[in-house]
């Protein structure tokens, strides 16, 4: 199948993730991917775009989220990027540890690492952050 | 129409939550905060959370079920988990919280496990 790309720019409202993540989980399965790997998309896409939102763009009306969806022979690529002021993927706690387990936040960066094949989070040199994820077939 | 519906019923002592929708950022995680924190102010505090209705729930949703079990915990009550669907096992599974709540497949079993 020949490579096709769809891209959303969002604005940052929480009212906006659903919507986002139901769309990227059809252009998944549109790309051939089976119900479960584009439930795990939905799933992925929908903590990047929170936390873009929430934690990137700290829901200010002025920014916009940027959701690029990729598909090529063997795999679909995701980008979510803000406009924030960017963010250190090692700075977030492990919410598995004893420590951690009964917060009641910091687990969505946790669940887009076990639902996608590869992610990695990225400082734009204009700011804000890029994280782009994997999920081959 | 609601991301989450919630019907309440009795079950002896025990409050039963059955819920349809999705627990999620927004709406759904608002409505399971409130209705667990009314529960509270009525002073019910076991409370079985019947999620076979749930097929989807977010990191926001799993972090209101902690909140609502440490909530509950606190006021000296109990918070069990009735009928997870497969997605809700398996994301329980991953982020380890199925260590930490009690969760049940039949409800006579949650019922008879409350103390």
């Amino acid at each position: 199948m020949t490579d096709q790309t769809t891209r959303l720019v969002l604005p940052s409202h929480i009212e906006a993730v659903a919507d986002a993540a139901a769309a990227a989980s059809e252009f998944a399965r549109t790309c051939g991917l089976a119900d479960d790997a584009a439930f795990g998309i939905d799933m992925a896409v929908r903590e990047a775009i929170t936390n873009a939102i929430v934690h990137g763009n700290k829901e200010d009306d002025s920014k916009k989220v940027e959701l690029t969806l990729n598909c090529s022979q063997n795999a679909v690529e995701i980008e979510v990027k803000d406009q924030g002021e960017g963010f250190d993927p090692g700075s977030v706690p492990d919410p598995t540890a004893p420590e951690n387990i009964l917060k009641t936040s910091g687990r969505g960066n946790f669940l887009i690492r076990n639902l996608m094949d590869e992610v990695d989070w990225s400082k734009r040199a204009d700011g804000g952050t890029t994280v782009r994820m994997v999920k081959r077939f | 129409m609601a991301e989450l519906t919630i019907r309440e019923r009795q079950a002896g002592d025990v409050t039963v939550l059955d819920m349809d929708g999705r627990i999620t950022i927004g709406e759904g995680s608002v409505a399971l905060r409130s209705a667990v924190r009314r529960l509270l102010e009525e002073g019910k505090k076991k409370i079985l959370l019947n999620l076979a209705g749930v097929g989807y729930i977010d990191s926001s949703g799993i972090g209101e079920l902690v909140s609502s079990y440490t909530a509950i915990n606190k006021e000296g009550g109990q918070l069990k988990l009735l009928s997870l669907t497969q997605k809700l096992q398996d994301l329980l599974t991953i982020t380890k919280l199925l260590t930490v709540f009690d969760s049940y497949d039949t409800e006579d079993e949650a019922l008879s496990n409350f103390k």
